[in-house]
């Protein structure tokens, strides 16, 4: 075995992983109540920000649009739920991840006969024309009230988990929290998987330097899509596990500005970096909600960290600390 | 036939407004090769400026043919404060960032959309702010059997003078020269000896005064709302996406086209009016990536 | 039978004849360079032949098969590669990494999304030994970025390399670097296009380059082929060195310092 291969190093990056993991296992005996419903939905952001990410990142492609999937997923389990009165939280993944990669195929395939500029704003009117369906038919969709999902309606394993009756609250936040949590653990290992394969170098030649992967042999358009449809379902996993939680889903989750959080999220975690876009969403999650509640003009707080992050911090924060740990070593 | 010179008549109103935006947008991007994600704000703001100059200085209930002179003297000023916003945005915040990637502006523009729009509601508050005592004050003609309002044909010649004005600006000028040269090659201009850093920041603040103008005219007949800024902008990205990005006869076929089917989707298929004219961006682009009239 | 074969191949940019009736005929394991003023249109008949750009009128014969509408992929498939004038590499990519992508694509194992990259043996074995080839190996584990200008010519020439193409193309590859690492570029890729026999096509503006390296010289000015044969032909014709060199005489070639 030739010394120093270049590669990731698994036993690194498990290394880190599975403290990162134990820590994230025993949180909710160590907090309260609603902090951990309030990872529970860092870990979801976190979902759709990685798979936002393979685009962005890997790809070298800016979607303005990925609200269209992560409210795919969200709206095809309230419909699953309320119209086919199913219960089984699975059947909901099974359903939201077949309805995102349907719409996430048929929109990569306009958009990625495009680069650039065109790309984003492709991807910003599409994400729009889903936003206008749910607003407008209203009998359907609910319209600005949207659509009920409550936790009382859904089981977890098969319905080996239900959350009718007393306590269900508490019970619901513990259960549904390590659900995600497996979830999330399993989702992040498939990405580094994808990113580490020979498709992710391809992606990574893509977007390096697009003439060159062509001229290497490699079909450019069709790689670029296969990497959206990806992204698409990703983001759209993490829309079906946001709704039961959230309890609700509304056309907000489909308005374009949506897609500028995951964009936000993403960036602030360092999107040239496979485990930014993670701390990126949980980091933004806390900053939304620390700044919803300390202000009425949180997105004013919230525009004045994005201008400051990408004037001083542009790698993100995992960009700056593997930089600073990188002066370190040296210095 | 009445009803249908009032619905071209809205149309075209409408498209008014809409040229305006696009055209700043367009010019921005057509220069300086950004979007400004930010520019619907802009938009809003003016609006609310304008709205806002017009109530304070003559109070809600003004009446009377020097005040409305003076009402519509002042709607400028909400575009001109507009431009100001540009012209200092610029320098500070976007030229930093012209060696980077150009997903970098995008964001940072996006951060500044956010800021503005909080900016508005502290300045101005959660109501919507209202001009439309000038359009009162205006009253209506006559169009065969209807009345329709005068203000609105005031809109309609405000954006036909703004697509000649611009077009003579750009084509006529030797600004507009400069402008052109350096929008094809900075660094050839640069070396031309053209101060490149102070054609992007007119060009930027002209940009920026066409959506404050945008803003100015649409606030008579229609209140200053939160939320206003960024509709605008999906609305006048389709109208570049038809007419083509950096192109002023794009943007105006481009909102002429938005204009005529809006008007025609209330009428007919009220429900699916805005779906539809995001398809029809996305046949387009489809079709002809690079819009009607637009250059790559 | 000729591996290429152009026939009356053309291109023009409006007025501009950028390639003008062009018939060239590359036999195979030829060394041949392509040499003319800047402007003849030697970038633009390579770019035609990869499919950068596209023809106007005439076709392209490959190993016998019209590849006249093939894109650029497929005429990658089917045994053509190139470098690039201006350096064309994955900039965030490591050395390694680069060229073992070639290797994948290569192998059609580009699509496998669900195996990870370093593991493949067999194509970090070969990615290493072109490395090495090409004098980069100490260079491995640097981003392409941040290799020097001699290195990343050399990087571009391996991506193409490491298609194990049939034929190749190299669009001066030795430009834009000093000339003790032009002799050094020049004998690293020589000693390996020769040593397999691969034929290959290079651009090249130097004349000492040319004349040591070519079976065949092929001179072009203003979209056409002006002459072609081999080094002691080329030498002795007039009119050659009346284009490139603006005088002519025996002594046109030698270099007068």
């Amino acid at each position: 075995m030739p010394a120093a291969r270049t590669g990731p190093s698994l036993l690194m990056m498990l290394v880190v992983a599975v403290p990162v993991i134990a820590a994230l296992a025993v949180l909710p005996r160590l907090v309260d109540l609603y902090q951990t419903e309030l990872l529970i939905y860092g870990l979801t952001f976190a979902i759709a920000a990685l798979g936002f990410n393979l685009l962005l990142g890997y790809t070298g492609l800016l979607s303005f649009g990925h609200s269209a999937y992560f409210g795919t997923g969200a709206y095809t389990v309230a419909f699953i739920v309320r119209d086919l009165h199913v219960q089984s939280m699975e059947l909901c993944i099974l359903g939201g991840l077949l309805s995102t990669l349907v719409i996430s195929a048929l929109f990569g395939y306009v958009c990625v006969r495009h680069t650039r500029i065109f790309f984003g704003i492709l991807t910003l009117a599409l994400s729009q024309v889903l936003w206008s369906l749910a607003f407008k038919f209203f009998w359907v969709t609910g319209g600005t009230d949207g659509i009920r999902v409550a936790r009382t309606g859904v089981t977890l394993l098969g319905g080996l988990i239900d959350f009718k009756g007393s306590g269900s609250y508490q019970k619901f936040v513990y259960a549904y929290y390590y659900y995600v949590l497996g979830l999330f653990v399993l989702a992040t290992a498939i990405m580094w998987v994808i990113v580490h394969s020979p498709f992710g170098k391809a992606l990574q030649a893509i977007r390096d330097n697009e003439i060159r992967a062509s001229f290497v042999g490699i079909r450019v358009r069709r790689y670029r899509w296969l990497a959206f449809v990806i992204s698409g379902c990703f983001t759209g996993l993490a829309g079906v596990l946001w709704v039961p939680l959230n309890g609700l889903t509304t056309p907000e989750i489909l308005y374009w500005p949506f897609s500028g959080e995951i964009v936000f999220m993403t960036v602030l975690g360092g999107f040239r970096t496979f485990a930014g876009p993670i701390v990126g969403a949980i980091a933004f999650n806390y900053l939304k909600v620390y700044a919803v509640a300390s202000s009425q003009y949180w997105q004013m707080v919230l525009g004045c960290v994005l201008v400051v992050l990408v004037m001083l911090l542009p790698t993100g924060i995992v960009g700056t600390l593997a930089r600073l740990a990188t002066k370190l070593r040296r210095g | 036939m009445n009803t249908l010179v009032i619905q071209t008549l809205n149309s075209v109103f409408y498209a008014a407004v809409l040229f305006l935006i696009a055209a700043g947008l367009s010019l921005i991007y057509g220069v300086m090769r950004i979007v400004n994600l930010a520019h619907g704000t802009l938009y809003a703001l003016g609006a609310y400026v304008s709205a806002w100059a017009v109530g304070t200085v003559f109070g809600a209930t003004a009446v009377g043919n020097i005040v409305l002179a003076g009402q519509l003297l002042l709607l400028p000023l909400g575009a001109l404060a507009i431009a100001v916003v540009g012209a200092v945005i610029e320098p500070t915040l976007l030229r930093p960032l012209y060696r980077r990637p150009e997903e970098y502006v995008l964001l940072i523009t996006f951060g500044l959309l956010m800021i503005l729009e909080d900016v508005m509601k502290l300045l101005f508050g959660g109501t919507p702010l209202s001009a439309g005592s000038i359009m009162d004050s205006m009253g209506s003609v006559r169009i065969g059997s209807l009345l329709y309002p005068s203000y609105n044909l005031v809109v309609i010649t405000v954006g036909i003078m703004a697509a000649i004005g611009l077009w003579w600006f750009i084509y006529r000028t030797r600004f507009g020269i400069i402008l052109r040269a350096t929008s094809q090659d900075r660094r050839m201009a640069s070396a031309l000896g053209l101060n490149v850093g102070r054609v992007y920041v007119q060009a930027f603040a002209i940009g920026c005064f066409m959506a404050g103008l945008g803003g100015a005219v649409i606030v008579p007949a229609q209140a200053a709302v939160l939320g206003m800024g960024v509709d605008a902008l999906i609305l006048a990205f389709v109208v570049i996406v038809i007419g083509g990005l950096g192109s002023l006869e794009g943007a105006l076929v481009g909102a002429l086209i938005v204009g005529f089917v809006r008007t025609a989707g209330i009428q007919f298929f009220a429900e699916i009016e805005l779906a539809v004219l995001y398809l029809i961006a996305a046949a387009v682009l489809l079709v002809r990536p690079t819009g009607l009239f637009g250059k790559a | 039978m000729a591996l290429l074969q152009t026939v009356d191949l053309k291109r023009y940019f409006g007025e501009t004849r950028a390639v003008d009736n062009v018939n060239l005929s590359i036999e195979e394991r030829e060394f041949v360079s392509l040499v003319g003023p800047n402007g003849a249109g030697k970038t633009s008949l390579i770019n035609v032949i990869s499919a950068l750009l596209q023809v106007e009128s005439g076709k392209i014969i490959f190993k016998g098969e019209d590849i006249t509408r093939l894109s650029v992929t497929e005429r990658v498939k089917a045994g053509i590669a190139r470098s690039f004038q201006l350096v064309n590499v994955f900039d965030d990519l490591t050395t390694f990494d680069n060229v073992a992508l070639a290797i994948f694509s290569r192998e059609g194992k580009t699509a496998h999304l669900a195996t990870l990259a370093h593991l493949d043996h067999a194509v970090a074995d070969e990615a290493d030994r072109i490395l090495n080839q090409f004098g980069l190996a100490a260079k491995r584990s640097d981003n392409a970025r941040d290799l020097a200008q001699g290195e990343r010519k050399l990087l571009d020439v391996a991506l193409a390399y490491a298609l194990k193409p049939k034929l190749l193309f190299l669009d001066e590859p030795t430009s834009g670097v000093s000339t003790r690492d032009k002799a050094q570029i020049m004998d690293t890729i020589a000693s390996v296009v020769r040593g397999e026999g691969i034929t290959a096509v290079i651009v090249e503006h130097d004349m000492d380059v040319v004349f040591k390296y070519s079976d065949r010289i092929v001179v072009m000015a203003q979209g056409a082929i002006l002459a072609q044969g081999t080094p002691d032909e080329i030498r002795k014709n007039e009119q050659v060195a009346m284009v490139l060199l603006g005088s002519s005489g025996p002594d046109a070639f030698t270099r007068k310092d």
